[in-house]
């Protein structure tokens, strides 16, 4: 009954497929893909950007294009102060590290970042990851160990699934957002054994918001620790920026924040911060942070940097709440479906009726000269076909317009509106 | 709980799901035969949890395949409360 096991009842062959090749587990999805590039569209997973103009502009396929797809919330990828502080550390500590945290990749620059992490969140301890997949990888599988009980939404991200496999915990799944059956199943762990739930602020694939402030409590009434991934919302929601449980007035409660720097922050890295007395002790026994290579200075140093300037940035935040909603009701406006019926996050979220019209729409709205990402199953919830946009606070008033514009055409002509 | 009274429970519980209307013996298969999806999966699991009282873990999940070894599995479950 796993949902891990993807095989078709009878795999397909494919021919010239030699005796144990372990390859041929995947034949079911290589067909799929060969199928889906027959009908002649653009191949939606290989993608190059030629060049980058700016967070809302790329050279894609040899187009100028609109990218709506790219979780560069806060538009900081550019930021010139950002920029230099990048450059400055590769010419002073150089290209690398070379080395694990707690070897020889502890440079100023990683303990600049974390204070920055600790002053953004207002907490005690900050630990950097070198990815926000490695950071829920690390921590859940560390804290979460043989006999504990992971509860965690069913539509948690891959990363969350992954520290659970690893971490050997039990794993109980509730329905989305289902505050009443996270409640039940709680009550039903036994008392004495460990437990974690695992909640996100923002869900990726939707961009629907968490009902935090009720599922925090009940958890805590439960003698449950809390997790929450905020990788969506950092720098966007919340009055600083810290997120939906801030939004919503329950960060104190939290025991953990997950986040990424590969989204509003704009260069790439993983993060937890929390207040927990013990919580240095990571450092030594989180096996994803001490057996691989730390983040480059300049990463760092860029990270630290744009964390800095997004505890002052209010206004930026007013404008993409303001580009949120203009593309929500534009979008809904013109006939399409989509994922929540209220705009909640910087995510916009357009429901295809299925695949190949789904890769239609891409490659239509590609050839306008916007890019979305096609989100597919096993990814999206209730093997939908979403096409996910991710708004930007550099998009102006006037881009935001165009990308409807370009919608209403792409829709129409696909034969979605 | 008797092995008998469970199997009965859950096959009235099974009938929403069994779209295809597949005679079910304690061989069928979940994924094979009834063509559950993941989605399916959980809310089947959501409904025999409520109707006893009790928590099927993903990692238990895994190892059943057939109706027969999900009656067994619930029979333990209960049988431990």
């Amino acid at each position: 009954m796993s949902e891990g096991i993807s095989q078709p009842d009878q795999p397909v062959e494919r021919e010239g497929r030699g005796k144990g090749d372990l390859f041929a587990k995947f034949d079911e999805l290589i067909q799929m893909r060969e199928g889906l590039l027959a009908s002649g569209v653009e191949d939606p997973f290989n993608l190059v950007m030629e060049k980058v103009l700016s967070p809302t502009r790329a050279i894609c396929n040899g187009r100028e294009t609109i990218l709506l797809g790219t979780y560069n919330y806060m538009g900081m990828t550019f930021d010139p102060d950002v920029i230099e502080a990048g450059k400055q550390a590769l010419e002073e500590f150089g290209s690398g590290t070379t080395g694990s945290r707690v070897l020889n990749g502890t440079y100023q620059g990683h303990k600049e970042c974390e204070d920055a992490l600790k002053e953004f969140y207002g907490m005690d301890h900050a630990m950097v990851f070198s990815t926000g997949y490695q950071a829920n990888l690390g921590i859940i599988s560390t804290i979460a160990g043989k006999g504990d009980y992971v509860v965690l939404d069913i539509d948690s991200h891959a990363s969350i699934y992954d520290g659970c496999a690893m971490g050997r915990a039990e794993i109980v799944p509730f329905r989305h957002n289902d505050i009443e059956a996270l409640e039940k199943r709680l009550k039903r762990i036994p008392a004495e054994a460990g437990k974690l739930v695992v909640l996100e602020g923002v869900y990726s694939m939707l961009g629907d918001v968490a009902p935090l402030k009720e599922m925090v409590r009940i958890s805590k009434e439960a003698g449950a620790m809390v997790l929450v991934d905020e990788a969506h919302s950092m720098g966007f929601i919340g009055e600083h920026g810290r997120g939906v449980a801030e939004d919503q007035g329950v960060l104190d409660d939290v025991d953990f924040v997950i986040g990424t720097f590969s989204k509003s922050v704009g260069t790439v890295g993983g993060f937890c911060v929390s207040n927990h007395p013990d919580f240095e002790i990571m450092r030594l026994v989180c096996r994803p942070y001490v057996f691989t290579a730390s983040l480059p200075p300049s990463v760092v140093a860029t990270a630290a940097t744009s964390i800095r300037k997004l505890m002052h940035g209010s206004n930026k935040r007013a404008h993409l709440w303001e580009n949120s909603k203009r593309l929500h009701g534009g979008l809904k406006d013109l006939g399409f479906q989509l994922g929540t019926d209220e705009p909640q996050s910087a995510i916009v979220a357009v429901i295809m009726p299925d695949l190949t019209r789904g890769a239609q729409m891409w490659e239509a709205l590609l050839k306008e000269g916007l890019y979305v990402n096609l989100a597919r199953p096993p990814a999206t919830p209730a093997n939908m076909t979403l096409l996910r946009c991710s708004l930007c606070a550099e998009h102006s008033e006037e881009e935001v317009s165009t990308i409807l514009g370009m919608f209403e055409r792409a829709g129409k002509a696909v034969g979605i509106i | 709980m008797d092995r008998a009274e469970i199997d009965r429970r859950i096959r009235t519980l099974i009938e929403p799901f069994n779209k295809n209307g597949v005679t079910i013996t304690d061989d069928t298969t979940f994924q094979g035969d009834l063509e559950f999806d993941s989605l399916t999966v959980m809310d089947f699991v959501a409904a025999i949890e409520d109707e006893f009282d009790i928590i099927i873990s993903m990692n238990q999940q895994a190892e059943i395949e057939t109706y027969g070894q999900l009656v067994d599995a619930v029979k333990k479950l209960v049988d431990a409360e």
